[in-house]
């Protein structure tokens, strides 16, 4: 298990074409099903925004909302559309699209298809600290925020050191990652039972994940995060692919693999991180888009644009189904992941067991 | 001539090199089941009123009614004994677990059935108004029972038997559910999550001795039928192919382990609530001491796991004077260092 490439997946004929021209060198393997797939999710992630930007408690027709995305709307519907839907859709989507890409750079270094940051303790490490700020500190948010990604990096970081011994091994890596996560979900258990249940309850929100109130100022550092991380995982998407074959195999094809894994470390560290800050710790995104991913294109390998338009859907549609389901209850997002992903991914695996793939 | 006498003598020092392993083994096993003796008689005698060791043994043998006889009979006795169920049935489920699914992971919450049992509970206090331990028995167990048999069918759909690949994901993906309807059902309602946060963490202290009763024989059960199934998955570990050339049933092996895991987990998060780690981390440290051979791995796990949950409750109950700290809480504390020195200072066994 721990040896075979992730979730197996039955050989079948890829259909790629290349493109340009092979004499000049510069030319690009296409594969078909992965374009198809990829269009489909940006056709449904079109789709779940305009819902989200037209509908609620204010109704706008979206001829009226599309001026308004550009800024030439009228007072109202371009009100609630820059200042109050726009910026929320905006965080949904780019943090859907760092946890599906998080989730789909640790699941392809630990060769398990229950890796998640969680292996190297980050998620713990940030609710830690985002609960020793809420608890004990009674801090803003922006302050719950900064406690979150120091607690998750400092975690990460510990761990990563404590696992260290001649080059890092996948499977160290794992057992001391458990033993860190376990001891501070301690400390949040801990934290948590000792409180004033105001206060706990505060907290507890927080840790399921929400988006509620997000606005520019949210959107910006995670733009720019993706900006610089999503080319990284790109890059290292190829190498993860070949690291997936086992660390002599993957030399011997020329990846240098503890490079490649110390930097793919530091890359999902640092999306799941910004996602964590911008919306908290939201359950099952990072677990279930690369999965879904990757059994909807059937290729192999980290799957890292797929992952990405797939965290980016599931996330948003999870919003709208939070705000729209119990309302006039809000529930945080973090809820309604839960049931849309894991719904869907028991959908999915179900079907193509049916069928005896996989 | 020559081929016999080379093959004989090395014959004959592999069997005797077989034979004092078996030995080193089974005196470890006898001296971890006397340092698990060591931790309850500690657990009878710690705690707000201490009682002097040589008391406690006096009181189990002549109980004269006396103050410390009172403390002994009713508060430490009960905690201990299901300090003691529940940390086998945990350590015997996460050791199964693992060999199941040869998922260094998976832990037994993986097959859905802490998340079950969690989700009936939270039911039961926000629907139903029940409020008291052994009042969530029954709910816990259902709960975890109609989870774990969810989680099989899923992953067993199709022509082929369950792979561990499909349970750990169907198991994810479940939880992943039922874990949403916990946190839904909690952030509306203020007194639910009030019951809830403290049901969650686990604890063995001010239970009776009617829920170890009422979770005892699910836990016998499931113990007996674990213990059984140590060859088959000897041969399961080598991969499945091979497993089965060597005569082990597949199907039937992993049907009989899903049982056993729901059995034991099921009962003992009924009873404590659901305590981490242990079954996590049990096997880890028990493979480090006896290989990887599963005829070895259940036992010790089902010795060393009570004795970490009892060190765990000892510590919660001497650290945070004059309050106490629950065991759920404690473990990772007690259990985490050790494993992380472990990872990093023995060669390690990988399943």
């Amino acid at each position: 298990m721990t040896g075979g490439p992730i979730g197996a997946i039955r050989a079948r004929p890829v259909h790629t074409r290349i493109l340009g021209s092979r004499r000049s060198g510069l030319s690009v393997r296409v594969h078909t099903r992965s374009c198809l797939v990829a269009g489909v999710l940006v056709a449904l992630i079109l789709v779940v925004s305009a819902v989200i930007l037209t509908t609620g408690d204010y109704p706008i027709s979206l001829r009226d909302a599309i001026p308004a995305i550009v800024g030439r709307g009228n007072g109202a519907a371009q009100f609630i559309v820059t200042t109050l839907r726009l910026p929320r859709l905006l965080t949904g989507l780019l943090v859907g699209v760092a946890l599906g890409v998080g989730g789909a750079v640790f699941q392809s270094l630990s060769r398990n298809p229950l890796g998640s940051p969680d292996i190297v303790g980050f998620d713990t490490g940030a609710a830690t600290g985002a609960l020793l700020v809420i608890l004990v500190l009674h801090g803003t948010m922006f302050q719950i925020a900064a406690g979150s990604v120091l607690g998750g990096v400092a975690t990460a970081l510990l761990v990563y050191l404590l696992a260290v011994r001649r080059g890092v091994q996948g499977y160290r890596l794992i057992l001391v990652g458990i033993g860190a996560a376990a001891m501070l979900s301690s400390v949040n258990s801990y934290l948590l039972t000792r409180a004033d249940i105001t206060d706990a309850q505060t907290a507890a929100v927080w840790l399921t994940g929400s988006l509620n109130g997000r606005g520019w100022e949210h959107v910006r550092p995670v733009a720019i995060a993706l900006a610089v991380l999503l080319p990284l995982a790109c890059l290292l998407g190829r190498e993860l692919r070949m690291l997936e074959l086992g660390d002599d195999t993957a030399r011997a094809l020329g990846v240098r693999a503890e490079r490649t894994r110390l930097a793919s470390v530091v890359v999902g560290v640092g999306l799941t991180a910004i996602a964590t800050a911008s919306a908290g710790p939201i359950a099952f995104v990072a677990l279930a888009a690369p999965q879904i991913a990757r059994r909807l294109t059937a290729v192999p390998g980290p799957n890292v644009l797929p992952s990405a338009l797939v965290g980016a859907l599931v996330l948003s549609a999870s919003d709208l189904a939070a705000q729209r389901a119990f309302a006039p209850t809000q529930l945080p997002v973090g809820v309604a992941t839960g049931v849309i992903g894991g719904v869907y991914l028991v959908w999915l695996l179900a079907r193509q067991w049916r069928r005896g793939h996989g | 001539m020559d081929v016999l006498d080379t093959v004989r003598p090395a014959a004959g020092v592999a069997a005797s090199r077989r034979s004092s392993r078996w030995i080193v083994r089974l005196a470890g096993l006898l001296a971890a089941v006397a340092a698990l003796l060591l931790v309850a008689l500690l657990s009878l005698a710690v705690g707000a009123k201490p009682i002097p060791p040589g008391t406690v043994v006096h009181e189990l043998l002549h109980y004269d009614g006396s103050d410390d006889g009172v403390v002994i009979y009713s508060l430490r006795l009960p905690r201990t004994a299901l300090g003691l169920a529940v940390g086998a049935g945990l350590g015997l489920a996460g050791a199964l677990m693992q060999a199941l699914t040869r998922n260094p992971l998976a832990d037994p919450g993986l097959l859905g059935v802490n998340a079950g049992a969690a989700a009936a509970v939270v039911a039961a206090i926000g629907v139903v108004g029940v409020r008291s331990a052994s009042g969530y028995v029954w709910f816990a167990l259902a709960g975890a029972a109609v989870a774990a048999v969810g989680v099989y069918l899923l992953g067993s759909r199709g022509r082929s038997a369950a792979t561990p690949v499909r349970l750990a994901l169907a198991g994810a993906a479940i939880s992943a559910v039922l874990e949403s309807f916990i946190s839904g059902l909690v952030l509306t309602d203020q007194r639910t999550f009030n019951d809830f946060r403290f049901w969650s963490v686990g604890a063995i202290a001010g239970r009776d001795l009617t829920v170890l009763w009422q979770t005892g024989p699910f836990l016998l059960a499931g113990a007996v039928l674990a213990l059984g199934l140590a060859r088959p998955l000897n041969a399961i570990a080598l991969g499945d192919d091979a497993g089965r050339a060597l005569g082990a049933h597949l199907g039937r092996t992993r049907v009989l382990g899903i049982l056993a895991i729901t059995l034991l987990c099921g009962a003992a998060t009924a009873a404590a609530g659901p305590i981490g780690f242990v079954g996590l981390a049990v096997p880890h440290l028990v493979r480090a001491i006896t290989g990887p051979d599963q005829r070895w791995v259940l036992p010790y796990s089902m010795v060393l796991a009570p004795a970490l949950l009892l060190a765990a409750d000892i510590v919660g109950r001497v650290v945070a004077r004059p309050g106490e700290i629950e065991v759920g809480i404690v473990t990772a504390f007690v259990g985490a260092p050790v494993l992380v020195l472990l990872a990093r200072r023995r060669r390690l066994v990988a399943l």
